[in-house]
């Protein structure tokens, strides 16, 4: 060996090589990791913070229908039906509309407008929802009080037992609007995506049969496109059930378990909202956070249906 | 119930590229005619501007006239959706629609179009799928999805489809292209049968193909119509140059 | 188109040409029905809110109801605070999470960390705020902006994770092939060539994040909490603009709801530039990749 060559690592050279390539990986996946490690923390929290609660009442705290601070005794069933109410009234008014909208921005609108109106409706999932529930108060919940509630009252739908005698200005319903709209953008640009990714060859099919576009828009996209319609509205309700200020700031804030969309009402966000920072007893904060698990489980549960159908939509159904 | 279609001087361009350059060409009624030449020709694109396919890409422009019998499906006032019910398409890659069953693959165009109901919307599925020689392997399965049948029952489910709205012409753009030989055997003698009904215009990159199939052959190059005629004489003797140059495969 | 188009067909056509008219017009009807909400209320807060933005509101603290005048500059510097203080937690954690999902992802953890951002990004922001009040308020015995920027961070740090995961994966993989095949390290590789050719949607997706929790209120109510005064530490409760608007409008006092609107303005105004300017960014990158 005339000349000199660095000698071929050794065991210990190789281990050495091998930290130094990898180091990096191990570094970011430490810290990947620590996502992993901050969801069970959520959970241990959540769960450690309300077990007062549920050694008190058991799975029975879901049903129980009193709320009173003074006399120590909780239960969460207004704020779970508030919830639901005010998000499923939320899901049924946002799904049309934001399917609407995500047919007109993939199958209609000329290129030139597309980019525009989904900035536009973009902006709007910007907006703070703390703004929306100011305007809901000063703007919003005299409107709905003066002017919706009574024609709806008026209509058909007043025979309907969720809409009773026009009622304050804070009530399910105002909640429900609102709602409505801060969840139309996830919904319709989830939508709009689910509607672009069906294959050009499906819609021509349609076309070359002579189908009008609506036609090939309603019979041939839209029912392939139904899963990832699907999951973006799941991913909607567990937007709306998770939602607080505007809620907070609509709904009444009144315990009271009811069906009627024009009462006040309460939302179990809106309950921890309001209560947790002033809760002095160790068993109104463990019921709140106990609320707060439910909330976290519920939204969980949707978010993953939600990841899941979308991971599968790429196949379409059978 | 065929009928023959006439270019003029029709060209497409998308944006600033011009695919088709002024096509003139007579296709014949009860016939084949193919259309051949190397990737990027236009003959594709020339295929896809007789059912007016072009309207639905917002940057392609077309100009120049396509009779339709005798008159331009271009004109004021002709209705793409009625056109299409008279000039059907079967594409390169077979697109049943997944979420339906076989029948209503068939049945969604008869449908929306009024063309039959009950009864003899029954036989309509039944006379197209036997016109497209799949009867007898989707008799017992006509509710079952048409993701389940093989590449080439695909294809001529695809057929019977664009069959059930009793169209005049045919247009196929290179429809055994995906499908293996024995496959592909089914749908050229499926052409022939057809021919004795409807006017085809059949885009292939197949020569040998388009030799079985075709009466007509037209030569397509960078845009142009270079040669076209009966598919004997082309074949066996080109007039131009770059024919012979391409059937004899020195490009494309 | 001729005689053989019978007259029940020619109707029939045009019946249909107009129900796909109609059902145009009403997809516009749609489309309509979520912007009306967005200019009203942009509308309202402009108008409303520039009447009352005013030098003293942006530099001073606030007064009591009763005595009228007074601003929320504690708050201003509050909500900067806890933000700023978030990202600081949430950038290192977001983007090497993203770092890892998209460049040695394809295993167990990688699968997991991101489905959990996914799940992570719809949790209820209040969970957020439960978890850092548990862990921190609770534990330090007292409200503090540095459990608020905690619970911020949760919040962050998925949505940096995916945006950054995303922005990765959109650099061809040659780039990094050219890289290793130069012998060059997986560190020097993500750090000097893969991450600088992401770098602009990586900034967006952390600009648009910093927008989201900018206008967070529900996970500050019972960890920043609120304050009269200059913020004295982090470890002590401050006021921020989100918490600000809330409890100003809930309040009887027709002052403060003046002040609440001039709040919501300059939130919307912070919240809004940030999103307009991330996303006119990514749009230019966007094209840009696409552009050849």
């Amino acid at each position: 060996m005339s000349r000199s060559v660095a000698p071929l690592p050794g065991r210990d050279g190789r281990a050495r090589r091998h930290l130094r390539q990898r180091w990096f990986r191990y570094a970011t996946g430490a810290l990947a990791l620590l996502v992993v490690v901050v969801v069970l923390l959520i959970v241990q929290q959540l769960w450690v913070q309300s077990r007062p609660t549920w050694s008190e009442w058991g799975l029975g705290f879901l049903v129980r229908t009193t709320w009173n601070p003074v006399q120590g005794e909780f239960g969460a069933l207004p704020f779970i039906a508030g919830t639901l109410l005010t998000s499923l009234m939320a899901l049924l008014i946002a799904v049309p509309i934001s399917i609407g909208i995500a047919i007109l921005l993939s199958e209609y609108a000329p290129r030139r407008l597309r980019d525009p109106l989904i900035f536009v409706v973009e902006l709007l999932a910007a907006v703070p929802s703390v703004v929306f529930g100011l305007w809901g108060i000063f703007v919003l919940a005299p409107l709905v009080q003066q002017h919706v509630m009574p024609v709806v009252a008026a209509s058909p739908l007043g025979l309907l037992p969720f809409f009773g005698e026009p009622g304050p200005g804070y009530t399910l319903f105002t909640a429900s609007l609102i709602l409505a709209v801060m969840i139309i953008p996830i919904i319709a640009s989830l939508s709009r995506e689910a509607l672009m990714a069906v294959p050009r060859d499906q819609k021509e099919a349609a076309l070359a049969l002579g189908a009008t576009r609506w036609e090939a828009t309603r019979h041939v996209v839209l029912t392939y496109a139904r899963g990832g319609i699907f999951s973006a509205a799941v991913l909607g309700l567990g937007r709306a059930l998770g939602e607080t200020m505007a809620t907070t700031m609509t709904i009444g804030n009144r315990v009271n378990l009811t069906l009627d969309y024009f009462q006040s009402g309460y939302s179990m966000t809106a309950i921890i909202a309001n209560e947790l920072r002033e809760a002095a007893s160790e068993i109104h904060v463990s019921s709140l956070v106990a609320i707060g698990l439910v909330l976290f489980l519920i939204s969980f549960l949707l978010n993953s249906l939600g990841r899941l159908l979308l991971m599968r939509t790429h196949t379409p159904g059978t | 119930m065929a009928e023959q279609m006439i270019t003029r001087d029709l060209k497409v361009s998308f944006g600033d590229h011009q695919a088709v350059k002024g096509v003139d060409m007579e296709i014949r009624p009860r016939a084949v005619t193919a259309i051949i030449g190397p990737s990027g020709c236009g003959k594709t694109t020339f295929l896809r501007a007789l059912n007016r396919m072009h309207d639905h890409t917002p940057s392609a422009r077309v100009s120049g006239e396509v009779l339709l019998g005798d008159r331009d499906i271009y004109g004021d006032g002709v209705d793409p959706v009625e056109l299409r019910i008279r000039v059907g398409m079967v594409f390169q890659r077979p697109n049943p629609f997944p979420t339906m069953s076989i029948r209503d693959n068939i049945t969604f165009a008869p449908k929306r179009h009024g063309l039959a109901k009950g009864k003899a919307l029954d036989d309509l599925v039944e006379r197209v799928l036997r016109q497209a020689a799949l009867w007898d392997e989707v008799k017992d399965r006509l509710g079952a999805s048409a993701v389940g049948l093989s590449g080439g029952q695909q294809q001529r489910l695809c057929i019977a489809r664009a069959l059930a709205v009793e169209p005049r012409v045919l247009l196929m753009d290179e429809p055994a292209s995906a499908l293996d030989p024995t496959a592909t055997q089914r749908i050229e003698d499926l052409i022939y049968e057809l021919k004795k009904d409807y006017t085809i215009v059949i885009v292939t990159h197949n020569m040998q193909q388009a030799a079985r199939v075709s009466d007509y052959t037209a030569f397509f190059y960078m845009g142009l119509l270079v040669e076209f005629g009966e598919t004997d004489g082309l074949f066996t003797n080109p007039r131009e140059e770059r024919t012979e140059a391409y059937i004899t495969g020195r490009f494309g | 188109m001729d005689t053989a188009s019978a007259p029940p067909r020619a109707l029939r056509l045009r019946l249909r040409h107009l129900r796909d008219r109609l059902l145009v017009a009403l997809c516009l009807v749609a489309l309509a029905l979520a912007v009306i909400p967005l200019v009203w209320v942009l509308w309202e807060v402009v108008g409303v809110g520039v009447r009352h933005v005013s030098w003293e509101f942006l530099t001073t603290l606030p007064q009591p109801p009763t005595v009228g005048g007074g601003g929320w500059a504690n708050a201003i510097v509050g909500s900067v605070v806890v933000v700023g203080m978030a990202m600081v937690m949430g950038v290192p954690v977001g983007v090497a999470t993203g770092i890892y999902m998209s460049e040695y992802g394809d295993n167990l953890l990688g699968k997991s960390a991101r489905f959990l951002s996914e799940v992570l990004a719809g949790l209820p922001s209040i969970v957020a705020g439960i978890v850092a009040y548990g862990l921190i308020v609770v534990t330090m015995g007292r409200f503090s902006a540095v459990s608020g920027s905690a619970a911020l961070a949760l919040l962050f740090i998925p949505i940096v994770a995916i945006t950054t995961q995303e922005a990765l994966k959109m650099v061809p993989g040659h780039q990094r092939e050219a890289s290793f095949a130069l012998g060059v390290s997986e560190a020097a590789t993500t750090l000097r060539v893969v991450l600088p050719a992401a770098m602009g949607n990586v900034l967006t997706g952390v600009m648009i994040a910093t927008a989201r929790i900018a206008g967070e209120t529900a996970p500050l109510l019972f960890t920043a909490f609120n304050s009269r005064y200059w913020m004295e530490g982090v470890d002590r409760p401050t006021a921020t603009i989100p918490v600000n608007i809330y409890s100003y409008a809930i309040s009887p006092f027709e002052h403060w709801h003046q002040q609440a609107w001039a709040g919501a303005l300059v939130l919307l105004a912070m919240v809004l530039a940030l999103n307009v300017a991330a996303r006119t960014l990514w749009a230019r990158r966007a094209r840009f990749m696409a552009g050849d």
